[in-house]
């Protein structure tokens, strides 16, 4: 009841001085909006961050072969973040892949950290035909270790049988989506069956062992039709490699053990290959882990953050001591209002609230209004950096709590004071 | 009249200022008063013999240097501050000389206070504080505010707020010091209806001896001591 009459003391009493208010809240305004801006572009870098590697997989190594510098120093290699960009000359050939030897050596070399190895060999894009119905497909082969470094579980079917995979059979695993376009959707019907694939020039037939639910990937734009969505299709390695005539790879993916240190395995990864590279004159060995690129970003941006932080932490303090300022020249100039509160009754505690209040109704408009322009800042810069605009709600209600605290904390002070004027004193006032 | 409530009982109020230093001043030496329930007293005296400050004593803003005093039945000397300002709130009624309206509120609002800080609920607040600006003749200015009023309905709302909490004793610190004579009368006037009407018992500190022979008693102030003692001639309200 009295925190009612208060506010609306305090609204008019900033009404009567708005300029001085203004100049008051400003530090407030300067400190919250820096704060709430930069929230909103590292809670927009950091999701979209996560969404683009989370989908690559983080406890997964890539490695990949990257040629060789010509002993020119510079640019790049800082950031570590050498994704193999443009301007590759050479790509590798035959003689220079990965080998199945290698893969198993590193494999027995580590028996514990290596969960599964998965390697890919993607075939020409094309379609599956039943009768005159049509999937379109991008075909790869696979080893065992795709399913898991991907997540891929079967919704019907198996996965390849050791004696597919040696014997190089067309066996195929294909998406709920093709079954739906081949098959009405029958998956029963679908396992076993066997269908042409057309891959490029090649003329295939393949029996359907497993289907794999699709799920749209982060990359698909568009809207294309369910009918003519081109979905993954699954061979056994061994086969893919005899249609495409190689028996070697030149990247491929590590699945890590649960608990292993990303940052050091992904190292001693990179170390142990480039021992069979030690003597290619074009190509070396690079293994790079999203996780611990993620960290590094990670961290990265929290350095970033903490620094902002400061400064408006600085800017907050400096805010909150120009509040207190205004309050002491407020109270002084109300002297005798203040004198003539208590001879009506008005007992201290009530003093003290009515200018603590105002105190922290400075602070909080002051804080709104940051808030508004700290988003407003934060999604234009978003928008800039294209990205995603997510202005965080628990920060926007941290910062306005945040403000109101400094209402309290430099509001107390002269409140207090306040309070404890001598009503005579108050009364004389001049 | 031994037979009345005893309204105000003082015995040996002092008040001195500078306590201890070479500059201390005895602003009151030794003040006996009594005041009955429903009495109209008069306070007279040269500028500087000590009025407000008895005032301000027997409105418990200030505390005497030495002496006992009784408000109401209230042992003053042995209540504590948030005490007094509940004692302020419930049983005294302030008018001083310069009105002290709160600025940038309205008149409603200013005759509300003593409620508010009763903890009334507003519309009972809003109700009664229409009710006292209706007594005294300002129902058509409640929403303006101080800055908008001239002396004369300034001390009206203040008159209007002394009565918020339907206090026992209403004290007016030259209440029409400020004014010229006419509006004085009317201020005055107001004072004999809350006296007669109302029987409140009203202190009033005056400098002008035709206001003070209108009340009851009239004591004397001199040096900061009650010099005489007499009986006002009284006043019919026109
Ligand atoms: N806070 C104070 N500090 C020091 N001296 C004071 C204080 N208040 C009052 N006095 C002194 O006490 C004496 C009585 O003052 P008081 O205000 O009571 O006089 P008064 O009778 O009301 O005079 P006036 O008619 O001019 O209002 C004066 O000499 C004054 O200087
Ligand atoms: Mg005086």
């Amino acid at each position: 009841m009295l925190l009612y009459e208060n506010i609306r003391l305090a609204l008019s009493s900033l009404r009567a001085n708005k300029m001085r208010a203004f100049l008051t809240m400003l530090g407030i305004i300067i400190g919250i909006s820096s704060v709430i801006a930069i929230m909103t572009v590292g809670a927009s870098m950091e999701s979209s961050l996560t969404d683009t590697m989370g989908s690559l997989g983080a406890t997964n190594i890539t490695v990949s072969l990257q040629e060789k510098e010509e002993e020119e120093e510079g640019e790049s290699v800082e950031m570590g973040m050498r994704f193999g960009g443009p301007g590759r000359m050479r790509t590798p050939s035959e003689e220079d892949y990965f080998t199945d030897e290698m893969l198993r050596e590193y494999c027995d070399y580590y028996p514990d950290a290596v969960e599964a190895i998965s390697v890919q060999e993607s075939l020409n894009s094309g379609q599956l035909l039943v009768d005159k119905l049509y999937a379109n497909v991008s075909p790869s082969g696979v080893s065992d270790g795709f399913f898991l470094a991907n997540d891929l579980e079967l919704k019907a079917g198996r996965y390849f049988s050791d004696h597919e995979i040696e014997n190089h059979s067309m066996a195929a695993i294909i998406s709920d989506k093709a079954v739906n376009n081949l098959f009405q959707g029958d998956e029963e019907q679908a396992i076993g069956s066997t269908v042409s694939l057309v891959s490029g020039d090649k003329y295939l037939t393949v029996t359907i062992v497993g289907v794999y639910e699709y799920e749209q990937s982060a990359y698909s734009f568009g809207n294309t039709s369910e009918k003519d969505l081109t979905t993954d299709l699954y061979l056994p390695l061994p086969t893919a490699r005899d249609l495409n005539h190689t028996s070697g790879t030149s990247s491929f993916t590590v699945v890590m053990a649960p608990g292993m240190d990303a940052d050091s395995f992904v190292s001693s990864t990179e170390q142990f290959f480039n021992v069979y590279y030690r003597n290619n004159r074009n190509f070396e060995v690079y293994a790079f882990s999203m996780s611990s690129m993620l960290d590094s970003l990670t961290s990265m941006m929290g350095t970033i953050t903490t620094g902002i932080a400061l400064i408006a932490g600085i800017a907050l303090l400096v805010g909150g001591i120009g509040v207190m300022n205004i309050m002491l020249v407020s109270i002084t100039e109300r002297t005798r209002e203040i004198g003539t509160r208590k001879a009506i009754g008005a007992p201290n505690s009530a003093i003290r609230m009515q200018f603590l209040v105002e105190a922290m109704v400075i602070c909080l408009i002051g804080g709104i209004i940051g808030v508004i322009l700290g988003t407003v800042l934060g999604m234009i810069a978003a928008k800039v950096l294209d990205m995603p605009a997510t202005p965080s709600v628990s920060s926007i209600l941290i910062s306005l709590g945040f403000s109101m605290a400094v209402g309290i904390f430099f509001g107390y002070y002269p409140a207090n004071k306040a309070a404890k004027m001598d009503p005579i004193d108050a009364l004389r006032y001049e | 009249m031994e037979d009345r409530r005893r309204m105000i009982e003082m015995t040996g109020i002092v008040k001195k200022y500078f306590i201890d230093t070479p500059n201390e001043i005895s602003a009151l030496r030794g003040v006996d008063l009594t005041v009955y329930e429903g009495e109209f007293l008069a306070v007279v005296g040269a500028s500087g013999s000590g009025k407000s400050t008895l005032m301000n004593i027997i409105g418990t803003l200030d505390r005497p240097t030495e002496g006992q005093y009784t408000l109401d039945g209230v042992d003053t000397n042995a209540a504590k501050d948030t005490e007094l300002s509940n004692i302020r709130n419930q049983k005294v009624g302030f008018v001083f000389q310069t009105y002290n309206l709160i600025a940038r509120t309205s008149a409603l609002m200013n005759v509300e206070l003593p409620m508010l800080y009763a903890g009334m609920s507003r519309k009972e607040r809003n109700e009664r504080a229409e009710e006292l600006l209706r007594m005294v003749g300002m129902e058509d200015r409640m929403k303006h505010r101080p800055e908008e009023l001239s002396g004369g309905q300034k001390q009206r709302v203040a008159i209007a707020r002394a009565m918020g909490n339907d206090p026992s004793i209403i004290l007016a610190d030259e209440p029409t010091g400020a004014l010229d004579s006419s509006t004085g009368r009317m201020v005055m006037d107001l004072f004999h209806r809350l006296h007669q009407e109302k029987g409140k018992t009203i202190v009033l500190i005056t400098h002008s001896p035709e206001l003070a022979e209108e009340t009851e008693r009239i004591i004397t102030l001199k040096d900061g001591a009650v010099i005489s003692e007499r009986e006002g001639i009284g006043h019919a309200v026109v």
